[in-house]
C-alpha cells in the first residue's frame, strides 16, 4: 500500500468519524429539544384545569379533524423513510420525489393547523383567555414551528441535492434532517394523546 | 457499523410500512377508544396512555431504528437519561402543583373580578 492510499484510508475514515459525531450530536441537540417539550407538557398539564371561566378545550376540538392532521404527520414519516432508502441506492430522482412527497404531507399539516387555530381565534378562543389556552397555544404552537423549520429545511436539502447531489456533507445533513423529522412525530403522538384525547376521555 | 449508519440508514422498505401500519392501526385505536362509545369512562385514560407509550416505541424501534445493539448504545443511552429527566419534570411538576392547589387559600375570583381589583 502506498503512501497515498494510506493517507486517503486515513480521511476516509476520519469522515467517517466525523459524520458520526454530527450525527450524535444532533442526537443531543434532538434530547434538549425533547426537554424544551417536557417542560412545555408539564406547564400544560398544570394548568389544564384553569379555564378561568373561559372555554374548555371538550367544546373547542374537533377529533376528526386532529385524526386528519395524524394521519398527515404519519405518512410524512413514511415517505421521508422512502426517500431515504432511494437516495441510499442513489436514486436522485425518486429520492427528491418522496422528499416532495414529503413536504407536501408537511405543509398540508401546518395547513391544517393554522385554519384550527385561527378558527379558535374566531370563537373567542385566544391564547389571553385563559391560563389554559395559553398553555395550549405555546405547547401545539411550538411543534407546528418546528414542523415549518423543517419544512424550510426539507426545501433546503431538496435544492442542495439538485445542485451539489449526494456528496458526504448532503448525505449527512439528510441524516440529521430524517432524524429530526421522526422526532417531531413522537413529539405529536404526545400531543393528541394528553391535549386532544384526554379532554374527551 | 457507525452509530451514525445504524441511526440514519438502518431501515428498509419493510420496517418503515410495518412502522406506518403499526402507527395507524394504534392511532386509529386511541381515537376510537375515546370517539366511539364502546369503553367505560374510567377505562379511557388508561387506554389511551398506554396506546400512546406502545406508539412511541413503535416509532423509536422503526423509524429512528433505535435499538439495543452496540452501535447505537450511546444513543439509546442518551435517550434513556433524556426520558429519566422528562418524568422527573413531569410528573414532578404535577405532583408539586398539585399540593401547592390543594393547600392554597379557596379563591373564587373570575378574571373581570381580578382585573376590577388592581
Amino acid at each position: 500500500m502506498s503512501a497515498l492510499h494510506i493517507a486517503e484510508a486515513h480521511n476516509a475514515h476520519a469522515a467517517h468519524d466525523g459524520e458520526a459525531q454530527t450525527t450524535m450530536g444532533f442526537w443531543i441537540y434532538l434530547m434538549s429539544d425533547c426537554l424544551i417539550f417536557a417542560v412545555l407538557f408539564a406547564t400544560f398539564g398544570v394548568l389544564a384545569a384553569a379555564t378561568a371561566n373561559g372555554p374548555p378545550g371538550r367544546g373547542l376540538f374537533e377529533l376528526d379533524f386532529v385524526l386528519g392532521e395524524t394521519m398527515l404527520l404519519l405518512l410524512s414519516s413514511f415517505t421521508f423513510g422512502l426517500a431515504m432508502l432511494a437516495l441510499k441506492v442513489g436514486d436522485l430522482r425518486r429520492g427528491t420525489g418522496w422528499l416532495v412527497a414529503t413536504f407536501a404531507l408537511g405543509a398540508a399539516f401546518v395547513g391544517m393547523e393554522v385554519f384550527e387555530f385561527s378558527e379558535l381565534a374566531h370563537r373567542g378562543a385566544v391564547p389571553q383567555a385563559s391560563a389554559y389556552l395559553s398553555a395550549y397555544f405555546t405547547l401545539v404552537g411550538t411543534h407546528g414551528l418546528h414542523v415549518s423549520f423543517g419544512l424550510l429545511w426539507l426545501a433546503v436539502m431538496v435544492h442542495q441535492i439538485h445542485h451539489f447531489g449526494l456528496t458526504p456533507v448532503t448525505r449527512r445533513r439528510l441524516a440529521c434532517l430524517s432524524l429530526f423529522w421522526h422526532f417531531l412525530d413522537l413529539v405529536w403522538i404526545c400531543v393528541f394523546t394528553f391535549v386532544y384525547l384526554r379532554e374527551f376521555a | 457499523m457507525t452509530a451514525s449508519q445504524a441511526v440514519a440508514s438502518h431501515g428498509s422498505l419493510k420496517t418503515y410500512t410495518v412502522g406506518l401500519t403499526l402507527s395507524m392501526l394504534l392511532t386509529l385505536a386511541s381515537f376510537g377508544a375515546v370517539m366511539l362509545d364502546v369503553l367505560p369512562r374510567q377505562m379511557r385514560l388508561p387506554v389511551i396512555v398506554t396506546l400512546c407509550i406502545a406508539q412511541l416505541l413503535v416509532q423509536l424501534i422503526y423509524f429512528l431504528h433505535m435499538g439495543s445493539a452496540q452501535s447505537q448504545g450511546s444513543n439509546t443511552g442518551i435517550f434513556v437519561c433524556t426520558a429519566f429527566l422528562i418524568a422527573i419534570v413531569i410528573a414532578g411538576s404535577l405532583w408539586v402543583m398539585h399540593n401547592a392547589n390543594l393547600n392554597m387559600m379557596p379563591m373564587q375570583l373570575s378574571p373581570a373580578q381580578a382585573r376590577a381589583k388592581e
